[in-house]
């Protein structure tokens, strides 16, 4: 049980790296540099023309065939990152903020605070999430900041759930009762009380949740819902060339499998994050 | 006479997570004869109920037993396959471990679960083990032993469950019986009748017996000889009798040193005959809604009064579950009182700490029983002790930076330490960090919640030199709770006796040699003696210990 000694790395700095959450992390960092510099990347403009032929295939020039129009679909991939990565980040802070500091606050302050907090987040768990999406777009429409507002207001009871359970059992510790009794605040309680102790589960949890809001946005995004044109995240680019799924073209697979890599490789890495050595008297 | 054990150069190592391997026990060799009981002792960490594991031929997760022989009854557990080794686990050597509440399953009756071995092993039909079960209760005096194998574990008394898991363990005559700590976690009073059972199965059934214990008091009332431990290695070896009257080892005699009573001798009378530091006022202390007797649902304090002079301590006893914990948590506001006044340097305190001013809370600290759970994992001892710091006297980093090696300075402790978290100090440096913080506040009375009860004798000693040295150079009073009455003997002026809820007795230094209730009398002859024939002599009023422990 303790011949794991393959895979490791970064000993040396106190924590224990494991290999697939090395290349779970190289995946991410790949796809955020991208999503950050995809202006500059992209071989042509999104909207322009550039195959005469729709559903081309992969060949020089064209590394990722064209789409339905003719158009270059390693660009509008690469461009499709930023609204993919963007607005699924945006939204998981949103949640996971809100939901830790309330969960976090409801633990600690107890009484009716928590119960009024935890009913009315059970309420809003209670919803189906896609057919909340759904909801919010048909009545507001789709926009941007809808998107991002409507994805973390969703899974912002998760969060909070998740924190609050984490932070019941560190408000039991007496070191919370010599705070509380030194006579500190609040926000002095959670944030640094707390926090610090609840931190490695509440980032895997961000994880976690950054990789269903990928795929609830993608759903939203392929039943029209979504990122609107003339932009496109890699749903929209799974549903507009859905018509090329007979032909068996890169349009259509290539999109899905940018999903795939994403959300897959943000699992591997949070399930494998850098643990830290306790034996600081190794060599 | 052959030896029924005999451990030979026994070595083992563990393996850490940064896969470095550490030898945790450096070649031990000693011999137990048939019959014959050998204590295991020194403090936690020195290897000893690892060594006493290795007779089952069983180490530890990460553990591993590198070297060596361990010869039980003609066979080696070291070489023995697993299948070998479990058959003659519970036959041959049986273990009684710490927690009976925690080796008992809650959901089968006792007598199911005390038969089992033989069951097992095939040793007898269940009617027999059956006889043979309840012959042991009556031998270890537990109380209806045709009866109380058909309850269930939390339908008895944390001592009967002890007697209990030492009947499980004896019901398959084995020749060895390993007793790992197994009064640690009772109160005295308790203890003795524990005690005195295990001894009598003992002589009765001539096992041989290897108990391991911190406490030299209790190892000596049971153990023909004493093996002392210390990081892995055996210290000395000799008869009770001479590692009592004639230890050779240094480490051995500070254990011992450990032992002799430091009677308080300071009993300066208060200067001024000004008002007391606190004083605290028919206080009733409960647990759920209050009923329609207007006094809540569980009462754990019942109308206490107490009083603490400037600069002297009091002392605050009782078995577990007397509300003495209660009491101070109440005195500190954070559990809120029912009933009475807190007066507090001439100021009557509100009940919860919530309402008290800042240098209300400032000048009354609380020091918690676990150092474990009082000291934030996550964060630094330098921001431990620095938030008070910062809190309380609005300290810049500068200032705190001088203080901060002030306290480690005055609570014994290398600067170094600050760097560090709690997870990396031992238990005794923990206890000092959690002492320190409160020292961190300036505080004119510090309450002692069981403080040294998570701790060995010799670190014990070393924690109540330190309190005495801080109360002189600073002028400290102390509320001192434990149910350890050799520690609070050594540093209170005053000493209450609390049971149940209520207070017993006040006791003076002058009066402390003779108390007068009768709890308090049966409370203080249940100290273990270093003697060897203290338990023998002991001559307690069984009516009285009837009446006062739910036994």
């Amino acid at each position: 049980m303790t011949k794991r000694a393959t895979g490791l790395i970064g000993s040396r700095l106190g924590y224990r790296i494991n290999l697939v959450g090395l290349i779970g992390f190289a995946v991410v960092l790949f796809w955020a540099v991208i999503a950050l510099f995809a202006a500059d990347l992209i071989p042509y403009s999104v909207g322009e023309i550039v195959d005469t032929d729709y559903f081309g295939p992969m060949h020089p020039g064209l590394w990722l065939g064209s789409d339905y129009l003719g158009r270059d679909m390693l660009s509008r991939i690469l461009m499709g990152a930023r609204y993919t990565v963007g607005i699924s980040l945006a939204a998981v802070t949103i949640a996971c903020v809100t939901g830790v500091v309330l969960g976090m606050a409801a633990a600690v302050v107890r009484g009716v605070v928590d119960s009024v907090l935890s009913r009315i987040l059970d309420a809003m768990n209670s919803i189906p999430s896609k057919l909340f999406g759904l909801m919010v777009v048909a009545a507001v429409g789709s926009s941007i900041p809808v998107l991002i507002l409507t994805l973390s207001a969703i899974y912002i009871p998760g969060a909070y759930r998740f924190s609050r359970s984490l932070a019941v059992n560190i408000n039991t510790m007496e070191f919370m009762t010599v705070a509380r009794i030194r006579g500190e605040s609040l926000a002095y309680l959670i944030g640094a009380e707390i926090l610090p102790n609840i931190i490695g589960p509440v980032l895997a949890d961000l994880g976690l949740r950054f990789v269903f809001i990928v795929l609830l946005l993608s759903g939203l995004s392929f039943l029209g819902l979504g990122v609107q044109p003339p932009y496109a995240d890699w749903g929209a680019l799974v549903r507009e060339n859905l018509g090329g799924l007979p032909f068996g073209a890169p349009a259509v697979i290539v999109p899905s499998i940018a999903i795939a890599t994403l959300t897959i490789s943000v699992n591997l890495l949070i399930d494998n994050l850098p643990r830290k050595i306790r034996d600081r008297s190794a060599p | 006479m052959a030896n029924l054990v005999e451990i030979r150069n026994l070595k083992v190592e563990a393996t850490t997570d940064s896969g470095r391997r550490v030898e945790i026990i450096k070649g031990v060799s000693l011999t137990i004869a048939e019959g014959e009981s050998v204590a295991f002792i020194g403090e936690s960490g020195s290897g000893k109920t690892t060594i006493a594991m290795t007779l089952m031929g069983y180490a530890r997760a990460g553990c591993r037993i590198s070297g060596g022989d361990v010869w039980v009854d003609g066979d080696n557990m070291v070489t023995l396959s697993e299948k070998q080794r479990a058959a003659i686990r519970g036959t041959k050597i049986a273990y009684v471990p710490q927690s009976a509440a925690a080796a008992f399953n809650p959901a089968a009756t006792i007598m199911d679960q005390v038969i089992e071995v033989t069951r097992i092993h095939g040793l007898m039909s269940p009617a027999a083990a059956r006889r043979k079960a309840i012959e042991l209760f009556r031998a270890l005096s537990l109380p209806e032993p045709a009866a109380i194998g058909n309850r269930y574990p939390h339908q008895v008394s944390g001592g009967q469950l002890q007697r209990l898991a030492a009947a499980m363990a004896l019901i398959g005559n084995p020749k060895l019986v390993i007793f790992d700590e197994p009064t640690t976690a009772l109160d005295v009073t308790t203890q003795v009748e524990v005690l005195r059972a295990f001894k009598a199965v003992i002589k009765q059934y001539r096992i041989a017996c290897v108990y391991v214990s911190h406490d030299l008091a209790v190892v000596a009332q049971i153990a023909d000889r004493i093996v002392v431990l210390k990081s892995g290695q055996t210290q000395e070896i000799g008869t009770t009798h001479d590692i009592l009257t004639q230890p050779r080892h240094p480490y051995t005699q500070s254990l011992l040193a450990a032992f002799k009573p430091k009677p308080h001798s300071r009993t300066a009378a208060p200067e001024s005959p000004s008002h007391p530091l606190l004083e605290v006022d028919a206080m009733t202390v409960g647990y759920g809604p209050v009923q329609r007797d207007g006094q809540p649902l569980i009462v754990a304090v019942r109308s206490v009064s107490l009083k603490v002079e400037r600069g002297r301590n009091l002392g605050i006893v009782g078995e577990s579950g007397c509300g003495k914990s209660t009491l101070a948590r109440a005195i500190a506001g954070i559990h809120p009182a029912h009933a009475g006044d807190i007066i507090f340097d001439g100021h009557e305190l509100w009940n919860t700490a919530r309402k008290r001013t800042r240098s209300q809370l400032r000048e009354l600290q609380i020091v918690f029983q676990h150092a474990d759970t009082a000291l934030n994992p996550a964060k630094s001892i330098e921001d431990i002790l620095g938030r008070p710091l910062a809190f309380y006297h609005g300290m810049d980093r500068k200032a705190r930076d001088v203080r901060i090696n002030a306290l480690l300075d005055m609570v014994h402790l290398p600067r170094t330490v600050r760097h560090r978290h709690p997870g990396e100090l031992s238990g005794g440096e923990k206890q000092r960090i959690n002492f320190a913080r409160a020292l961190a506040a300036d505080p004119k009375l510090i309450l002692c919640d069981e403080i040294t009860s998570a701790l060995d004798t010799v670190v014990t000693a070393a924690v109540i030199e330190l309190l005495k040295e801080l109360q002189r150079e600073l002028g400290l009073s102390y509320v001192f709770i434990s149910h350890d009455l050799s520690v609070v003997e050594a540093i209170c002026d005053e000493i209450i006796v609390m049971y149940r809820g209520q207070k017993m007795e006040e006791i003076t230094p002058a009066e402390r040699k003779a108390p007068q209730h009768p709890y308090s009398k049966l409370l203080f002859s249940s100290v273990p003696r270093l003697d060897p024939s203290w338990l023998d002599a002991l001559r307690q009023d069984p009516d009285q210990v009837r009446d006062y422990c739910q036994r």
